[in-house]
C-alpha cells in the first residue's frame, strides 16, 4: 500500500456517478481528503459515510450545477481549499431519439457534456494557474471520436468536450503552468448510464477499472487513456474507416 | 436476462433491477413481486427470481464503524471481501464466514451462513446485531434479537423470503494477525475423523477433506484441520513483515469452461501431497495467510466454469450428531459406488444452532460438488432418502433439486416457515425459484 498522501485533495464534478465514486475511491485509498460536487449534494451523506468508513479520510459535501454557469466562479471560490485534482464526471446520456427530434434536448445534452464541464474547468484551471500546481481529469467518451447515427448528439458533445481538454492541456504545458490535464476515454462502464444496454463483456469496465486507471494517469502525468487497453485498438480501426464505408455502417 | 446461481444449473430468464438507493429498492418492490440477490455465490436458485430479480450490488456502501466494539453498519451490498480489504489492516476480521468472501452481507444473513468455527461460534446470525428490513407493505423495520425478534428469527436463513435486508450491523472479531496457526491430521477412515473432530472442540476452526474415492476400510479417509488466528508473537520473521497480509497472491481466472477430468486430478493431487506428506511438516504445523486457508477457492476466479457447459450442483447435508457415523457411512458408500461425485467432500462438526430456519444443526454436514448429468437427479434421491431416515435436513444455498415433499419430511420447520408467509403477506410479495419449487 503506497503512504497517505496528507494534505493532498481531490474534487469529485458529479459525485452521484458511480465513475465519479470509484475514482474517489482510488484516491481516498491513497490519503486524499475528498470533496464531492453534485446537484442535491445534501442526498450524498451515505457516500460520505462510506469513503470516511472505508478510508478514514475527510469528505465534504458541495453543491453544483454545471448549468449554472453564473454560480461557476463562487463555487470554486467557496470549496474550503482549492483542490490538488480535480475530476469532472457530469454528463448526461438522453435518448438519441429525443435529442434527434427536439431541439431543447439536443441543447441541454451538449450544454451538460460540454459547455457546463468546460466552464467549471476554465474556473479550476485559472485557479491551478494561479496557484502553480493542479491536475484536471476529464471524462470523457470514445463516442467522441467519430459521430455515429446511435448517439452522435451526446457523442458531438463529449467531441467538444475532449477538444477542449486537448487544448486546455496545450495551453497549460506550453505555458509550464504546473498543471496537468488527463483526458479519460472510457469506452463501455457498467453504471447507472448503461443500466440495461447489452454491452460485450471483454470491452465493458467496471467503475472500480477507472477509478484505478485515472489514479495512475495522474501519477504518471499521462495525457489520453482508454480504460481497457483493447478500446486503442477498436479506436484505431473506427478511425480508419473511410466516410464512404462508415456512413453506411450501423455500429 | 438469464440468470442463475455459483453452479450454473438452472438457469432462467429473469427480470434484473439494479437500486442504488433504498427508494429505488422500494419502489421495485411495490412494482410486484421480486426475490433479492446478493452475489450470486448460493449453488442453485435461491436467488432467482423470474418476475423480479433486486440486484444489490448497488447498495453498497459502509455507514459507520465503532471501533471499541468492532460493530460495523452497512448496506447489505457489502461482500465480505471488502469488510476484509477495509478492517483486516485495522485488527478486525468477520466474526463467521463462509468458505468464499465473495458473499453480501444480505446473502450472508438471509442463509444464515456457517464458517469452520460454527461449533463454537453459530452461524452468521450470531454477530448480527440487528437488520433493516423491506417488508410486504413497502416499510422498513429494524429487527433484532429484542426488536422483533420473530421476524428476525425468520429472517436469519429465510432466504431472502421475509423481505429485502436494507442494512445490518454486524459485530467484528478482534484479531493480532491475519495468518492462521493450521494443523493438519490425516484421518485413516471416518471413524477417526469424527473421533479427531470429538477431541477437538475447544479449536477455534476445523473441517476436514474427506476422499471420496476411497472405499472399503479407507471409507471416509480424511484430513482434518484444525486452526487458530496466529498471534502477533507466533509469526515467524517473513509473516512479522506482513502481519495484515497485505500482499495478496493474483487471482486468476478460469478462461474457458473445463473439462471435469482436469479439475478432478487436480484436487487428487492436492489431497495426496497433504494426506502423505503432513508427517513430513512438522508435526502438521503450519502459518498459512487467512486468504488460502478460509478461502482457497476464491484463488480461481470463476471456478464454477471448470465444470463445463451443463454446470453443477453442490449437496450439502446436515445429520444430527447420534446418527453422524452411520448416515455418513451411508452417504459415503453411495457417493463412491455412484462414481459421479467430485474427488473431495468436506464434513465438519457444528455446533446447536437455535435458529427458526437456518440450516446448522448439532451433527456433522457434509459437501460436496456433482457435475449435472444423466444421472444427478437420480443419485440425489437417494441421498435424499439416506438424510431423511437418519433425520438429517438440506441446505437450501446449495439446493437445486430437491422437492417440496422432501423438504417437509426432512424438516418439519419448513411447513411453520410457509405457514409465517402466509400470515405475515410476505408469500405473494418475495418469490424465488426456490420457494416457487419448494412450495414455500
Ligand atoms: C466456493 C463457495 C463456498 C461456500 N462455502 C460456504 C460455507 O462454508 N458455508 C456456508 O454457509 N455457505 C457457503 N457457501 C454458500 C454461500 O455462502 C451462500 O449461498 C451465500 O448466501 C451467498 O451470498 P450471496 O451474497 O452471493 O447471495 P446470493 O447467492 O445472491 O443469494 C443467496 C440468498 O440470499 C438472499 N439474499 C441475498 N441478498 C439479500 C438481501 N439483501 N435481502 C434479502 N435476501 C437476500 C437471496 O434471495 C438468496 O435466497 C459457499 C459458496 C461458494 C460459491
Ligand atoms: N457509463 C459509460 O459507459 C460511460 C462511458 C464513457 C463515458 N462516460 C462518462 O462518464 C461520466 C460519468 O458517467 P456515469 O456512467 O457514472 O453515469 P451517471 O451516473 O449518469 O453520471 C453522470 C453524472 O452527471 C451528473 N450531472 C448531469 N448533469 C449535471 C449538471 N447539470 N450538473 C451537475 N451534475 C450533473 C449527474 O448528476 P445527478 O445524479 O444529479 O443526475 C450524474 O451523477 C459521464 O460524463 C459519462 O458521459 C460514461
Amino acid at each position: 500500500m503506497t503512504t497517505p498522501a496528507i494534505g493532498k485533495t481531490i474534487l469529485i464534478l458529479g459525485a452521484r456517478s458511480e465513475i465519479g465514486l470509484a475514482v474517489a475511491h482510488a484516491f481516498a485509498a491513497r490519503g486524499y481528503a475528498i470533496q464531492l460536487a453534485a446537484r442535491n449534494a445534501a442526498a450524498l451523506e451515505a457516500e460520505k459515510a462510506d469513503i470516511e468508513v472505508r478510508f478514514r479520510v475527510p469528505v465534504t459535501l458541495h453543491e453544483v450545477d454545471a448549468l449554472d454557469f453564473a454560480a461557476h466562479e463562487a463555487f470554486v471560490g467557496g470549496l474550503p481549499a482549492l483542490p490538488d485534482v480535480a475530476v469532472c464526471a457530469i454528463g448526461t446520456m438522453g435518448a438519441q431519439a429525443d435529442n434527434e427530434q427536439s431541439v431543447e434536448a439536443t441543447v441541454m445534452e451538449l450544454r451538460s457534456n460540454f459547455e457546463g464541464p468546460a466552464g467549471l474547468f476554465t474556473v479550476l484551471a485559472n485557479r491551478m494557474v494561479a496557484r502553480g500546481s493542479g491536475a484536471l481529469v476529464g471524462i470523457s467518451s470514445v463516442a467522441g471520436v467519430r459521430g455515429r447515427a446511435a448517439n452522435y448528439v451526446y457523442g458531438s458533445a463529449k467531441a467538444g468536450f475532449t477538444a477542449f481538454l486537448s487544448g486546455l492541456r496545450n495551453r497549460l504545458a506550453k505555458g509550464k503552468t504546473g498543471v496537468h490535464v488527463v483526458t479519460v476515454l472510457p469506452g463501455f462502464v457498467n453504471t447507472r448510464m448503461t443500466a440495461g444496454m447489452d454491452l460485450p463483456a471483454k470491452l465493458t469496465a467496471e467503475p472500480a477499472e477507472v477509478g484505478a486507471a485515472v489514479w495512475k494517469a495522474v501519477e504518471r502525468g499521462r495525457n489520453v487513456i482508454y480504460v481497457r487497453p483493447i478500446w486503442q485498438i477498436v479506436m484505431l480501426v473506427i478511425r480508419h474507416i473511410p466516410e464512404t464505408i462508415f456512413k453506411k455502417l450501423s455500429i | 436476462m438469464i440468470l442463475s446461481g455459483w453452479g450454473r444449473y438452472p438457469r432462467l430468464e429473469c427480470a434484473v433491477s439494479r437500486p442504488r438507493d433504498i427508494a429505488a429498492a422500494a419502489a421495485l418492490c411495490a412494482a410486484g413481486p421480486v426475490i433479492a440477490r446478493g452475489n450470486g455465490r448460493a449453488y442453485g436458485d435461491a436467488a432467482l427470481g423470474v418476475p423480479a430479480t433486486l440486484d444489490m450490488r448497488s447498495l453498497n456502501r459502509m455507514l459507520a464503524f465503532d471501533d471499541a466494539a468492532g460493530v460495523l453498519v452497512a448496506e447489505a451490498g457489502v461482500t465480505l471481501a471488502e469488510v476484509i480489504d477495509v478492517f483486516l489492516p485495522r485488527g478486525w476480521f468477520p466474526a463467521v464466514t463462509p468458505g468464499t468472501r465473495f458473499v453480501t452481507l444480505g446473502g450472508a444473513i438471509a442463509a444464515d451462513v456457517h464458517g469452520k468455527n460454527h461449533h463454537k461460534d453459530g452461524a452468521f446470525s450470531s454477530c448480527v446485531e440487528w437488520i433493516e428490513l423491506l417488508g410486504p407493505d413497502g416499510a422498513v423495520r429494524r429487527v433484532s434479537l429484542t426488536e422483533q425478534p420473530e421476524l428476525f428469527g425468520w429472517t436469519c436463513g429465510g432466504m431472502g423470503l421475509t423481505g429485502v435486508i436494507l442494512r445490518a450491523a454486524i459485530r467484528l472479531r478482534a484479531v493480532e494477525t491475519g495468518w492462521i496457526r493450521q494443523r493438519a491430521t490425516p484421518a485413516p477412515g471416518l471413524k477417526s475423523a469424527i473421533e479427531l473432530f470429538e477431541a477437538s472442540a475447544e479449536a477455534t476452526y476445523s473441517v476436514a477433506w474427506i476422499d471420496c474415492m476411497a472405499g472399503g476400510g479407507s471409507l471416509g479417509r480424511s484430513i482434518v484441520m484444525l486452526g487458530e488466528h496466529a498471534t502477533r508473537a507466533e509469526l515467524g520473521a517473513d509473516q512479522r513483515a506482513d502481519p495484515f497480509v497485505r500482499k495478496r497472491k493474483r487471482a486468476k481466472t478460469v478462461p474457458f469452461d473445463f473439462p471435469q477430468i482436469a479439475l478432478n486430478s487436480l484436487s487428487v493431487r492436492a489431497f495426496n501431497q497433504i494426506y502423505y506428506g503432513v508427517g513430513a511438516w512438522n508435526a502438521g504445523e503450519s502459518l498459512i495467510d487467512f486468504a488460502s486457508y478460509f478461502y482457497p477457492l476464491d484463488a480461481l476466479l470463476e471456478w464454477n466454469r471448470i465444470y463445463g457447459r451443463s454446470g453443477f450442483t453442490q449437496f450439502q447435508c446436515v445429520l444430527p450428531l447420534a446418527a453422524s457415523f452411520d448416515g455418513l457411512t451411508a452417504l459415503l458408500r453411495a457417493i463412491t459406488k455412484s462414481g459421479q461425485g467430485s474427488f473431495l467432500a468436506v464434513l465438519k462438526r457444528m455446533g446447536v444452532q437455535q435458529s427458526r430456519f437456518s440450516f446448522p444443526m448439532e451433527g456433522y454436514t457434509l459437501a460436496l460438488d456433482f457435475p449435472i448429468r444423466r444421472g444427478t437427479a437420480a443419485l440425489f434421491g437417494e441421498l435424499e432418502r439416506i438424510v431423511i431416515d437418519h433425520g438429517g435436513r438440506f441446505y437450501l444455498a446449495k439446493d437445486a433439486f430437491l422437492s417440496a415433499q422432501a423438504l417437509r419430511a426432512a424438516d418439519p420447520r419448513a411447513a411453520d416457515f410457509a405457514t409465517m408467509r402466509a400470515d405475515t403477506g410476505t408469500a405473494p410479495r418475495f418469490i424465488s425459484a426456490l420457494s416457487e419449487r419448494l412450495q414455500l
